[in-house]
């Protein structure tokens, strides 16, 4: 069934050899990256032909992350809503605790390929750098993990984490204090280290070939969920559900669906305090177009095009940019984005624990609370498909701390 | 002839480029700093226009560029600023800054108002060739130079690339790396040099990681201009008198050129 499906699907031509997706996209950066990228995009061609390096990847992804992922109906979560049937895929329960390790374990074997053993990554809520360190470590390589110090005092755990997994952790006191600034200073190494060094991004945003590569990572997610609905379902979802901070594992969920008009894209942004408020992270409903971080896509700014700071109560939706490719999908009307407050956040993670005994982190809470409400106006017959891109083990100090509580 | 070729068609003149920050520490201190080192020796200067994440900037330039941006520059506050400075020097003004303020401001609005400001180029550090055509469109138009980048990783079939559609001068990267001083230059910069002029006759000027009279002296000797930015900020950040300061060490610089 898997394989006659695949081939069912035409081909999606995007992005171009350019790294367009349509006016997005593309390779704003220093010239010092631009061979790097050039190289980086040829030996990730190349690799992608390259029947060992596939197969290889292919059975770290079953045996080290734990590969595939379940797909599960989340039947008392759809009673108490009383509406459509959701089905969550649980991301949750892959190595690390989140769809982050799917490009990790793609990049890594990567740098390895190029004969990078230095590595550097960014890291918003920790999850990426956590995912990030433990390839290195079962790679052999050396892992830098940049991270603001707001995400370093919110995340502590995460940090400790990395820590024990072999890797440096170096806190960014600039800007914000928060993933772009960790971004930017993960830019900064690279450019100063080229040679030796992969900058491992872990969302589809930057330059040319990153958001391509991580979507074709991340895209296991998606091809996992489509033969899992049809085999619990016999058919597929009427929405397919996503969080959105750079937009690594939505794309991963669309991108094999993207060829299934009768399947919706919601994409659900962190609406923060409240989108009047200016403190949120709602780059696609909120924000305009420009060029952050190497790549035309939305971006919030003032309206001078300095980028503002953020604000979310999960520091892996608190971003001012999203990936050029949902930026695409939302000019062409192929998904639609929404913005979920914290407050909502916090009462869709409530919500998952209570029905499902499952800890969301609060980055998916996000894409769980719009899903509730969504299923509330859906008939029994319609299915939601939900991805559930982790764990919230590393938010229970934050969820405690919102809710008034002493732990 | 443009303000920036007049600079390099002085026979044997090697330029000296200075980069500040506009509106670093202030306004008022742009407006006197710039004359002063003009008047001292400086033959261009590049006018930085504050971006709120520079990320080809090191500390010093990412440090002034907040500072700047916390008192309220504005690319628009920036063109009013070279607009005074035009009546005050003769010498060509270069805006730096990155891609995202010049889009926003709207591409062909800031090309008509940089032109009408008197700037002479641009240079933004995150706009590689294949990514300036609609810019380099309105710049021509505008008489403006768009100056691109070419750095040590710069692959042989680029060079031709940066070369042939840079403008007014190339700026050549001495690193890699972002802004910033440095102990040592590397040593294969001379061998960078001359791998792009087999490629080029246009001018080519070195910055990045350039600080000391002696640096500025052994580039002098290899490349067309000297480009010096972080150096001349961490002055002006350290000194008393700083536009004095930064005036004595461009003197400095360019007895320093002239040696070579």
């Amino acid at each position: 069934m898997k394989m006659s499906d695949k081939e069912r699907i035409p081909a999606y031509h995007l992005p171009d050899t350019h790294g367009r997706f349509g006016q997005f996209g593309g390779r704003y950066v220093p010239e010092t990256l631009m061979s790097a990228l050039e190289a980086l995009d040829k030996a990730y061609r190349e690799a992608q032909q390259d029947a060992h390096f596939q197969k290889r990847l292919a059975e770290l992804l079953k045996n080290y992350a734990g590969r595939p992922t379940p797909l599960y109906y989340a039947a008392r979560l759809t009673e108490h809503c009383g509406g459509a049937r959701i089905f969550l895929k649980r991301e949750d329960l892959a190595h690390t605790g989140a769809h982050k390790i799917n490009n990790t374990l793609g990049q890594g074997l990567l740098a390895e390929r190029m004969g990078k053993r230095r590595v550097v990554a960014e890291t918003g809520a920790g999850q990426h750098g956590v995912a990030t360190a433990t390839v290195c470590a079962m790679l052999g390589l050396e892992g830098i993990v940049y991270m603001g110090e707001e995400d370093i005092r919110r995340q502590s755990l995460n940090v400790f984490r990395m820590k024990l997994l072999g890797a440096e952790v170096r806190p960014v006191s600039g800007g914000s204090q928060t993933l772009k600034d960790a971004i930017n200073e993960a830019i900064r190494d690279w450019v100063t280290n080229v040679d030796s060094t992969h900058y491992l991004l872990g969302s589809v945003v930057g330059p040319h070939p990153y958001p391509m590569m991580v979507r074709d990572f991340q895209s296991v997610i998606g091809e996992e969920a489509r033969w899992q609905i049809l085999e619990a379902a016999g058919r597929l979802p009427d929405y397919a559900v996503a969080c959105v901070g750079g937009g690594s594992n939505a794309i991963g969920l669309f991108h094999p669906l993207v060829n299934d008009p009768e399947v919706k894209f919601i994409g659900v942004e962190a609406g923060g305090l409240g989108l009047a408020s200016g403190k949120h992270g709602a780059s696609l409903v909120a924000g305009s177009i420009g060029v952050l971080h190497g790549t035309k896509s939305y971006i919030l700014q003032d309206e001078v095009g300095q980028i503002r700071e953020t604000h979310s109560i999960s520091a892996g939706l608190d971003y001012p940019g999203v990936g050029p490719e949902h930026s695409y999908y939302k000019e062409s009307g192929r998904a639609s984005y929404v913005a979920v407050s914290d407050e909502e956040a916090l009462e869709g993670f409530q919500l998952l624990c209570e029905k499902e005994g499952i800890v969301p982190a609060l980055e998916p809470a996000h894409a769980i609370y719009y899903a509730a409400e969504l299923a509330r106006q859906l008939t029994k017959e319609q299915i939601i498909l939900v991805n559930l891109s982790g764990r919230g083990d590393k938010d229970l100090d934050i969820v405690a701390q919102a809710t008034g509580i002493q732990l | 002839m443009t303000r920036i070729e007049s600079v390099f068609a002085r026979p044997g003149h090697k330029a000296l480029i200075a980069y500040l920050t506009v509106g670093y520490p202030s306004i008022e201190a742009t407006l006197e700093l710039v004359p002063a080192l003009v008047n001292s020796g400086c033959d261009m200067v590049e006018l930085g226009i504050p971006f709120s994440d520079p990320l080809a900037d090191g500390t010093t330039i990412q440090r002034a560029s907040y500072r700047a941006l916390q008192q309220g520059m504005t690319p628009q506050r920036c063109l009013e600023v070279a607009h005074q400075l035009r009546q005050r020097v003769g010498a060509p003004l270069i805006f730096m800054t990155y891609y995202n303020p010049v889009l926003r401001y709207g591409l062909s609005s800031f090309c008509r108002a940089c032109a009408d400001a008197g700037v002479d180029g641009l240079i933004i550090p995150d706009l590689p060739p294949e990514e300036g055509g609609e810019l380099e469109k309105l710049t021509r138009r505008h008489r403006l130079d768009l100056i691109y980048l070419v750095a040590p990783t710069t692959i042989e079939e680029r060079l031709g690339l940066v070369a042939a559609r840079s403008q007014g001068f190339i700026y050549l990267v001495s690193l890699r790396g972002v802004t910033g001083v440095r102990e040592a230059l590397p040593a294969d910069l001379e061998g960078l040099v001359a791998r792009l002029r087999r490629k080029t006759s246009k001018p080519i000027c070195v910055g990045f990681g350039i600080s000391t009279p002696e640096q500025a002296r052994w580039v002098a000797k290899l490349a067309d201009g000297v480009i010096l930015g972080s150096r001349i900020l961490e002055i002006v950040e350290s000194s008393d008198r700083p536009t004095q300061a930064a005036a004595s060490f461009i003197r400095q610089l360019r007895d320093a050129i002239e040696e070579s």
